[in-house]
């Protein structure tokens, strides 16, 4: 695993504006010839985006021993063309199957998984439970939008109950995968759940996740205002940020409420592996 | 376009004799000429192949084995392995490859060098799982969606599937596609002699580090992962360095018919079919054949020409891209063409799109077809 240690305290504090983790620092893990992003306005993916690549910078990874695998949907678009390294964009749902074979047959390369609820849970829902229980070094980074943003904003298996939808014009009738409890269930090593509201913690838990030798799973509550928030009175970009920051309890906290409290919360926090 | 070195490496098993099964000999093949990644999931006729590689790759250091959820994962994680530098194959029968397709397809424009083999089972759907055909030719060649040429191979014989299995690997590196391998049922479990050679030819994957991957040359250099060539790989339409053009006309043009290209324009080089018994300017009858029926109509032949009737054969080995070629100059020979083969003709109509009185000879009830049979059908046609 040569290339992928953690940089020491010296190299981690930088000089100047090249501060880890800063904006300008991140810039040259991404491809100029790929900005800007495809994302709409007020997309969540943006900053997932360079939360996973403050996180690639904090930990000092070496980028050219990393491939970013994702397959098909917005999310998919996070790593492929944008990030300067090995990018395998593949067909709808498969990418951890795909990333499961580069890396054992060079397990040297440090593989993430990057894709959206529908492309992770649905389509691909097998393949991810598969990888959760052999317990592969692989990272899998879900962006959890609760909606197929790309085809233009119909259900998915995350989809909140009750949520209007371009299939579900009446609320949605089936309630939704907690996708966290899933994975712990299926036998990863970490798995944590953050929005990109929580972006400190985030960007922690995709650390961990990377220096994790076992499957880790992140999944990463995200906002699409286009398809989503419109249909479900809140149409800003920062009112679903908000919304993040009200609904979104942690786990510790969680424990000193009750049944009637959580009532339509989110649990974040390390599920596993923390 | 340099391709080399297209060495000989010494084969894995010690030469000489063998008793194997046609199974057994595609997984002895794929080992000979380096396959080092093998993912799958059980399926009849095929399970053999994977169980032989999972019981070699433990004594052979440096080889990965996995079985897989399901075949849409195993041809995943074969074209995965295959971008990380790994020689890659997977097995299945026909429902496998229904589920397989689709990543096929995404081999096919990612130009990802690998192996698939499909043992040949009745359908459709599940079919008659132990039972032999030959449905799936079609499959082989149309099944992923859009327009693409693939290079599909039928072996007839043990030896045959066991060298076969060998130039599938090089013809996939060489031209940067997924090779099909299209056995049947009755030679996966058909268990005979075969003689293991001294030597393995083996072609070596062509890195070519600052080109393009995926444009210029017919078959452009195609680097590994890790390698430090920051690859942009995508299913969508792209250009040479991999930047997705979904919108771009010229861009779609240009690798459609890259694609394609590179394997129309090498057809002598991929196409391998042998006559037997032809060797009279004029026949009575030509016996087209693939596969396991390609031993039967054989036989028929000898049995034929024992009895005064002048009857060849040309099997094809390559089925896709198809050897309409060999076709038409040794059936212009011919007074009557026929084609027997397990199916309801996928063969005939290519050969009589060449030939156009060309006749079949086709079962479909999860047999094999004999020769007395085929014999009884050449004589009802030309009347002795």
């Amino acid at each position: 695993m040569t290339g992928c240690q953690p940089k020491g305290p010296e190299q981690e504090r930088g000089a100047g504006i090249e501060r880890t983790g800063s904006t300008t620092a991140i810039r040259r893990y991404l491809r100029p010839r790929a900005i800007p992003t495809p994302f709409c306005a007020g997309c969540g993916h943006g900053i997932l985006m360079g939360a996973i690549l403050r996180a690639v910078d904090g930990l000092g990874l070496d980028f050219s021993q990393m491939l970013f695998v994702s397959g098909i949907g917005c999310a998919g678009w996070i790593p492929s063309p944008h990030f300067d390294t090995d990018t395998l964009h593949v067909t709808h749902g498969r990418p951890v199957a795909f990333a499961t074979g580069a890396k054992l047959f060079n397990p040297a390369l440090k593989v993430v998984v990057i894709g959206g609820d529908g492309d992770i849970a649905s389509i691909g829902g097998n393949h991810l439970i598969h990888a959760a229980r052999r317990n592969i070094n692989l990272t899998v980074i879900c962006a959890n939008n609760q909606i197929y943003g790309m085809t233009g904003g119909q259900v998915t298996p995350t989809t909140p109950l009750g949520a209007r939808t371009l299939t579900t014009p009446y609320g949605n009738a089936e309630p939704a995968f907690d996708l966290a409890r899933l994975v712990v269930a299926a036998g990863a090593s970490y798995v944590a759940r953050y929005s990109v509201w929580h972006i400190r913690p985030l960007i922690r838990s995709i650390q961990k996740a990377l220096q994790n030798p076992g499957f880790s799973f992140v999944e990463a509550l995200s906002t699409c205002p286009t398809q989503y928030g419109r249909r479900n009175d809140n149409p800003s970009p920062l009112g679903m940020l908000q919304a993040f920051k009200e609904s979104c309890i942690t786990l510790e906290r969680s424990r000193t409420m009750s049944q009637e409290e959580l009532a339509g919360k989110t649990l974040i926090g390390e599920f596993v592996g923390g | 376009m340099t391709l080399e070195p297209r060495a000989s490496i010494p084969s894995v098993l010690k030469p000489g004799r063998y008793f194997m099964q046609g199974d057994e000999a595609c997984a002895e093949g794929a080992i000979a000429v380096g396959c080092n990644y093998y993912a799958g999931y059980p399926i009849t006729p095929a399970s053999e192949i994977m169980e032989h590689i999972c019981r070699r790759f433990a004594e052979c250091p440096g080889r990965v084995f996995v079985q897989m959820e399901d075949e849409i994962a195993s041809i995943a994680s074969v074209v995965g392995a295959s971008w990380a530098g790994a020689r890659a194959m997977t097995a299945t029968s026909g429902p496998g490859l229904s589920l397989m397709l689709e990543n096929i397809g995404y081999a096919i424009i990612t130009e990802t060098p690998c192996v698939v083999v499909d043992v040949q089972r009745a359908g459709p759907s599940t079919g008659q799982a132990t039972r032999p055909a030959q449905g799936d030719v079609m499959q082989a060649r149309w099944g992923a969606h859009g327009d693409y040429e693939i290079i599909v191979i039928s072996p007839w014989s043990v030896q045959d599937t066991y060298e076969q299995t060998i130039r599938a690997f090089n013809l996939a590196e060489r031209f940067r596609v997924p090779v099909i391998l299209l056995m049947d049922e009755a030679v996966g479990h058909l268990r005979e002699n075969i003689q293991i050679p001294e030597q393995t030819e083996y072609l070596t994957r062509f890195k070519g580090a600052g080109k393009p991957p995926f444009g210029q040359a017919e078959v452009p250099p195609m680097p590994s992962f890790g390698d430090g060539a920051s690859l942009l790989v995508t299913g969508s339409t792209h250009d040479g360095w991999g930047y997705r053009r979904t919108s771009s006309a010229e861009a779609q043009a240009t690798l459609v018919e890259r694609l394609t290209g590179k394997v129309l324009n090498h057809i002598p080089e991929i196409v391998c079919t042998r006559t037997h018994e032809c060797q009279e300017t004029d026949l009575d009858v030509l016996l087209v054949s693939y596969g396991f029926s390609a031993r039967s109509s054989l036989g028929a032949v000898r049995e034929a020409r024992a009895a005064g009737i002048r009857v060849g054969l040309l099997r094809l080995t390559t089925l896709w891209p198809f050897p309409s070629g060999a076709v038409r100059s040794v059936g212009r020979r011919a007074r009557l063409v026929m084609v027997p083969e397990m199916n309801r003709g996928q063969i005939l109509r290519e050969v009589q799109r060449v030939l156009p009185e060309a006749k079949g000879y086709n079962r479909t009830d999860g047999e094999v077809i004999t020769p007395p049979e085929i014999l009884s059908a050449i004589r009802g046609e030309v009347g002795r």
